[in-house]
């Protein structure tokens, strides 16, 4: 058995709904799931590299309506943006440049069609940039998402395909991360969702582990091994549908801008950087 | 008698020392306690004055300071600030400063001063800080216009260096007038001061030709006004410096580069100006540093004619301190007396001649044959910079004519 005490935990009044009663102090027992690693990127390279194509692809562009969410900035495969430093860390780094038509550039980077996982630990350890208007996330896709409108029947639409943010932070807010799912019924601003804040300390100062731990029936939600979360299938809205039981892959990337973080401001501070310093899978 | 046995021991100590052989490397640094606490229920290793004010003679009202037993964040007592009205005959503000009462306090090990105030009515702090002690202020940091309410609240000013600050003992510093207020009197109660180190408090950003350390303290940007003493010369980023010329080929205007003329002032506070500032330095450096800018000028009027026939050009280094937007402009306008006899004027704008750049030294050299409608300059009285407020905060360096 595994012991992990939850001592931070906000949005209490989706807490108080699960069926493991959880608050501020207690100790919550998870069985233990004797996880091992099954594939890791510590992002060991030269300076200035592409992270490793065996495992990543850029999406680059402005997106579709800026990625779905009015974001403002157009996504590179260039090493101002994304690379290695050499340190054995990823470098996501945002501009603020003209380029292509946008006033910002940045990275995005996704395991689609090279590594993707159906339940497990999936955790990274980094340190997210800061600012009005930047939007850092590590988060999880369902591999049958549909990205082009097609007749393809094994591929599904956003939200139907699922997505699970293991961390995703509004610069403003450098003490703040938030976890959430998205699904049918439960997407956007109505995403089954918790914060969880540090006391007198940031996410942009100090390297943090975010994590998941997922299987059929459960995500769990952690950082720096403190279970912040507990979603089931009893968690979704009435008669919503639980869409997490089939393979996912994995993205980083630092927005800028758009519907959930609001847009950069003369006092927003650019370039910022997102330095990760692994993403590791544990089944 | 007394001090003479003091200075023989002291003597007898000193050749006692002098006699063994010690390396400067045993000598251990100084140190000086490093207590956080300024004042929570009482002054903390403060001096017996504890408050020690601004002077009167320069509108200081000495009459509002005290504590109060009726008030606290935490524990009994608060500090309590009468703020007095605009009319007060005993001084329109209040101010001053607490003084470590020994030697000085060691505060690296903090990033922050920080208290607790809340007011009788809704009114602004005018400032706020530390680092002064009427002696030295070295290392003085403040800010400015902190809003305060009726509740009370934590104000936190980031130390801009703490590693400077190992012997400070300029403790706390205040200044408030009723400019927020319309004039009204009102009360301000503070508690629990204090230095800390909190985690919050990050990603300092020097903005030395500012004066300023701008800080992200919990997601809010923070600029801290810093005493010179917390910059590096290479936190500077001066104006370049001018070629060398021949006497006969400059008639410079300001520069440390050449011999300047005389000039009556930098900024003659005009009517309808709203523009502040004027000339500045840090260390050896001269440069013009204006805010709130709409126009400004450059006065010779009352000066020796200011003769530049002969020059084809003006030179002119701009550094925006903001961002630049579009439709922002700065005209340079020339204003020729000729003794009176037939005036004439004539401006350009600088963006024709380079595009304004936020944060960095743009130098301009501009024909003077550009400024239309100038017909000579035997006898400059004025140049001016005007903004019609597009561009509000502006630094200025080696404005000369050559040829």
């Amino acid at each position: 058995m595994k012991t992990i005490k939850n001592q931070l935990f906000k949005n209490l009044t989706l807490l108080l709904s699960l069926s493991i009663a959880i608050s501020c102090g207690e100790t919550v027992e998870l069985p233990n799931r004797q996880y091992e690693l099954v594939w890791e990127d510590n992002f060991d390279g030269t300076t200035g590299d592409s992270p490793n194509a065996a495992n990543w692809d850029f999406e680059t562009g402005t997106g579709i309506n800026g990625w779905g969410n009015q974001e403002l900035q157009n996504y590179t495969n260039r090493p101002e943006n994304v690379s290695l430093d050499g340190k054995g860390n990823l470098i996501i780094t945002a501009i603020q440049e003209s380029f292509g038509g946008s006033n910002y550039t940045s990275g995005r980077i996704i395991t689609k069609d090279k590594q993707e996982f159906q339940y497990g630990r999936i955790e990274a350890r980094l340190k997210t940039p800061f600012s009005q208007g930047l939007w850092p996330a590590f988060w999880m896709l369902g591999a049958d998402i549909e990205t082009v409108p097609d007749n393809d029947e094994t591929t599904v639409v956003w939200p139907q395909a699922g997505e699970i943010d293991i961390m995703e932070l509004r610069g403003q807010e450098p003490s703040t991360i938030a976890g959430s799912i998205h699904g049918p019924g439960y997407s956007g601003g109505n995403a089954v969702s918790s914060d969880f804040i540090l006391d007198d300390a940031r996410f942009d100062t100090e390297f943090h582990v975010f994590a998941v731990e997922w299987g059929p029936d459960f995500i769990d939600f952690f950082v720096d091994d403190q279970l912040y979360q507990q979603l089931t299938p009893e968690s979704l809205p009435e008669g919503s549908e639980w869409v997490f039981n089939k393979e996912f892959f994995i993205l980083l990337n630092v927005a800028v801008g758009g519907n959930y973080v609001g847009n950069p401001n003369d006092n927003s501070r650019f370039p910022q950087t997102m330095t990760v310093d692994y993403v590791r899978v544990y089944q | 008698m007394k001090n003479l046995t003091y200075k023989t021991s002291f003597l007898c100590i000193a050749l006692l020392s002098l006699s063994c052989s010690r390396d400067e490397g045993d000598l251990q640094p100084a140190t000086f306690p490093n207590t956080a606490e300024i004042f929570t229920d009482v002054p903390v290793g403060l001096t017996d004055q504890f408050f020690v004010s601004f002077d009167p003679a320069a509108g200081a009202n000495t009459g509002g300071f005290g504590t109060d037993d009726n008030e606290a964040y935490e524990g009994t007592t608060s500090i309590r600030i009468d703020v007095p009205s605009a009319n007060d005959p005993d001084g329109t503000f209040i101010g001053g400063i607490f003084e470590d009462r020994g030697v000085g306090r060691n505060l690296t090990e903090y990033n922050a001063l920080t208290f607790w105030a809340k007011s009788s009515i809704t009114a602004t702090i005018g400032t706020v800080g530390f680092g002064d002690d009427f002696q030295s202020n070295t290392y003085a940091a403040s800010l400015n216009d902190i809003p305060v309410s009726t509740g009370w609240e934590k104000v936190i000013i980031p130390i801009p260096d703490p590693s400077k600050l190992l012997n400070e003992r300029g403790m706390f510093l205040f200044s408030i007038g009723s400019q927020s207020t319309g004039g009204a009197g009102f009360t301000i109660w503070l508690d629990e001061i204090r230095f800390e180190n909190l985690g919050i408090v990050a990603q300092p950003l020097k903005k030395a030709l500012d004066l300023q350390v701008v800080f992200n303290v919990g997601g809010d940007e923070v600029a801290v006004n810093a005493a010179a003493g917390y910059f590096d010369e290479s936190d500077f980023d001066f104006a370049p410096t001018p070629p060398a010329r021949n006497a006969a080929d400059v008639v410079s205007i300001f520069s440390d580069a050449y011999t300047n003329v005389q000039v009556d002032n930098y900024n003659g506070f005009f009517q309808f100006a709203t523009t502040q500032g004027g000339a500045t330095s840090i260390g050896d450096e001269n440069f013009i540093s204006y805010t709130d800018l709409n126009f400004v000028s450059i006065n010779m009027f009352n000066s020796p004619d200011v003769d530049a026939s002969g020059m084809t050009h003006i030179h002119v280094d701009v550094n925006v301190r903001e961002a630049v937007n579009a439709g922002d402009f700065i005209n340079l306008s020339i204003i020729n007396n000729d003794g009176g006899a037939s005036p004439s004027d004539g401006f350009v704008s600088l963006g024709s001649y380079g595009s304004l750049r936020e944060g960095q030294w743009v130098s301009y050299d501009i024909p003077i044959a550009d400024f239309g409608g100038l017909a000579g300059i035997n006898d400059v009285d004025l140049i001016f910079f005007v903004s019609d407020g597009t561009i509000s905060n502006v630094l200025v360096d080696n404005v000369y004519f050559y040829r």
